[in-house]
């Protein structure tokens, strides 16, 4: 059964050919991609059910024989991911049915979005590093693609940024490979995880792991290199922010672990490294977030705020520690996307992200307003919200390593901020009686749409709202599976036979 | 560019060129080549066509759209690398047929595979190259 390693890939491989060829045809790419990615979702469930029971799961592509060729591999942080990338493309691809204006439908957003999907899949499951960078390359371009679909100037301004900072990155990637090459002569991860460890020169595998943690560092936005994140997310429609602020970035958290759990395990200097950006990512994504007026601006800076959780955790790099950066991961992918498209509902509501001129939405919308509720909150952690659960884990590993006062801070700091950016967001948009503002003309609003768009519209939020809550109120069930997957990443043997096949 | 030479050169280089890309496609497999340089050989041919004749005349001589050429190079790939899974063997794995053909020699599904990524950035290329003169 280890064919179902590649069904994510091969699935929305089929599908982004079949909305190419159906070039012209939009609201038959519509109907295709939505059922693409339903049949996406149940392939992740069983995919996440088999290695579940059977433990890792590898696979030689072209029947090359690892350490040698490109080895796919399915352990359960890669089930886990493929399963939250499915639930969110298959949100999107519906909220995009309803909300993407025909001129980006007619030059092949639903295509480009499946290599998006198709890229991610095959970076969660390759077991190769040059073959990463090869998946990090397509998921650029249909990203960079995706962003100036459409455009409009001030998108393109973003493209710029995103694009200029993200080749940057992969430049600074590409290099650490050859470095990595050079020193082991190998690219297999899990032989590469062996190699690096027998190197006698310490200080050159730091400055290897060094390189990685920039590369893979922009693309997550962390500390000091996040500044193309704000200032390119907000640009592209909503349903384009909603898979990008809830995948992209935590592709790059995935590298991030992936590789220092395996390849640079067990270096103090790294770690440390680690940690400090962390706190630094969580201050200051907190400070950005607090000074913005439009919405989106503010979750994008909240992105950036809650990596920092996720980094001080792979810095932590205990088993309890890894489990809470897993927990993490699946609460902020799934609410990230949501809040996106939440910003993306009001804004064809009211006809605009500004907090000034929006107001009244609790008044007008109540029952709208309960549901976005829910994942604004749990974005702060309120409990018994799935965002409170890890946050437990980090603080109660913090306590436990030398120095963990200002991690403890930073974390509360992260929380609090949160905590008041979404409770004056929360006064100003839905409390706050509504500001005399003008009807946009040539704007659609979300009343003028067909019943069909707006359920489209409405029904992934409403998904996404229950698998939030589903995630708050299962969380045992949540942590027992990360507790699974942080075991897998610790224990980094059964990674390295199942691979090595010893 | 409307000299006469360059004209009447263009309809013999266009054969020429197809040719010389189709043996690069098939030198690809143990040599310098493959199908992603014979697909761009393949765009020169049309491409010097075009400056020579004019966009309109190129795109009559080719009658479909070169955007839609893109999605079946994809698929002609896409299908080559399933194929090994009908006789159980991995996803791309080369599968070759026991006896050569005359003439053409040993065939397997990595050939279709080439053959795929010809088409594909041969439709690129096209797509690329015409919406810029389009524009221009």
């Amino acid at each position: 059964m280890n064919d179902i390693i590649l069904f994510p890939i091969i699935n929305q491989l089929f599908f982004a050919i079949v909305t190419l060829f159906l070039w012209r045809y939009s609201r038959w790419q519509k109907a295709i991609s939505v059922v693409g990615n339903l049949i996406g979702f149940v392939i992740a469930i069983v995919f996440l059910l088999t290695v579940w029971d059977e433990g890792i799961l590898t696979y030689n592509a072209g029947n090359w024989a690892a350490p040698l060729g490109i080895t796919f591999v399915g352990d359960m942080l890669a089930a886990t991911l493929i399963l939250l990338t499915s639930i969110c493309g298959m949100a999107v691809s519906m909220y995009s049915a309803g909300s993407m204006d025909r001129d980006r439908l007619s030059f092949g957003y639903y295509p480009i979005f499946h290599f998006l999907l198709l890229g991610l899949n095959g970076a969660f499951l390759t077991g190769d590093v040059f073959n990463l960078y090869v998946w990090f390359e397509m998921i650029i371009i249909s990203s960079f693609v995706m962003i100036t679909l459409g455009g409009e100037k001030r998108q393109l301004e973003g493209a710029i940024k995103y694009f200029t900072l993200n080749v940057f990155a992969s430049v600074i990637f590409l290099t650490a490979i050859a470095v990595l090459y050079g020193l082991t002569g190998s690219l297999n991860m899990a032989d590469l995880s062996l190699k690096v460890a027998q190197i006698e020169n310490k200080g050159l595998v730091e400055i290897t792991g060094l390189l990685f943690l920039i590369g893979f560092g922009i693309k997550a936005a962390v500390f000091p290199m996040y500044f193309w994140l704000p200032a390119s997310y907000h640009t592209p429609p909503a349903a384009i922010s909603a898979i990008f602020g809830g995948l992209l970035t935590k592709l790059g958290v995935y590298a991030l672990v992936r590789t220092f759990t395996l390849i640079f395990f067990d270096i103090e200097f790294l770690n440390t490294v680690i940690l400090v950006l962390g706190g630094l990512t969580l201050f200051s994504g907190a400070l950005g977030a607090l000074i913005q007026n439009n919405i989106t601006k503010m979750f994008s800076y909240l992105i950036i705020c809650h990596i920092g959780y996720m980094i001080i955790g792979l810095g932590l790099h205990t088993e309890l520690a890894i489990a809470g950066v897993v927990f993490y991961l699946v609460h902020d992918i799934i609410v990230k996307s949501n809040v996106f498209m939440i910003s993306g509902l009001i804004y064809k509501l009211k006809g605009t992200y500004s907090m000034r001129d929006l107001g009244g939405m609790y008044a007008k919308h109540p029952l709208l307003s309960l549901i976005m509720a829910i994942s604004f909150f749990s974005l702060v952690g309120i409990p018994p919200l799935s965002g409170f659960w890890p946050k437990i884990a980090f603080i109660s590993e913090s306590l436990k390593t030398k120095g963990g006062g200002w991690l403890i801070a930073a974390i509360l700091f992260g929380t609090f901020m949160t905590l008041y950016i979404i409770a004056r967001m929360w006064a100003q948009v839905f409390w706050k009686a509504r500001p005399e503002v003008k009807i946009r003309e040539s704007f659609l609003y979300f009343k003028d749409h067909r019943l069909l768009h707006k359920i489209e519209m409405i029904v992934p939020i409403v998904g996404l709202t229950i698998i939030t809550l589903m995630i708050g109120f299962g969380a045992e069930k949540v942590q027992q599976l990360a507790l699974v997957v942080s075991d897998q990443l610790i224990n980094k043997q059964h990674y390295i036979n199942a691979v090595l096949g010893k | 560019m409307n000299t006469i030479v360059l004209r009447t050169a263009s309809n013999y280089l266009l054969p020429l060129l197809l040719l010389f890309s189709i043996f690069i496609l098939l030198r690809g497999h143990n040599l310098p080549g493959g199908g992603f340089i014979g697909g761009l050989i393949a765009a020169i041919a049309f491409v010097l066509h075009a400056f020579a004749n004019g966009l309109n005349r190129t795109k009559k001589l080719i009658k479909v759209h070169p955007g839609f050429i893109m999605p079946f190079g994809l698929a002609v790939s896409f299908l080559s690398a399933l194929v090994p899974l009908l006789s159980n063997a991995p996803f791309m794995t080369g599968i070759w047929a026991s006896d050569p053909i005359p003439v053409i020699g040993h065939i397997g599904s990595t050939l279709f595979f080439d053959l795929g990524i010809y088409i594909t950035v041969l439709g690129v290329t096209l797509t690329i190259i015409f919406t810029i003169s389009e524009a221009a």
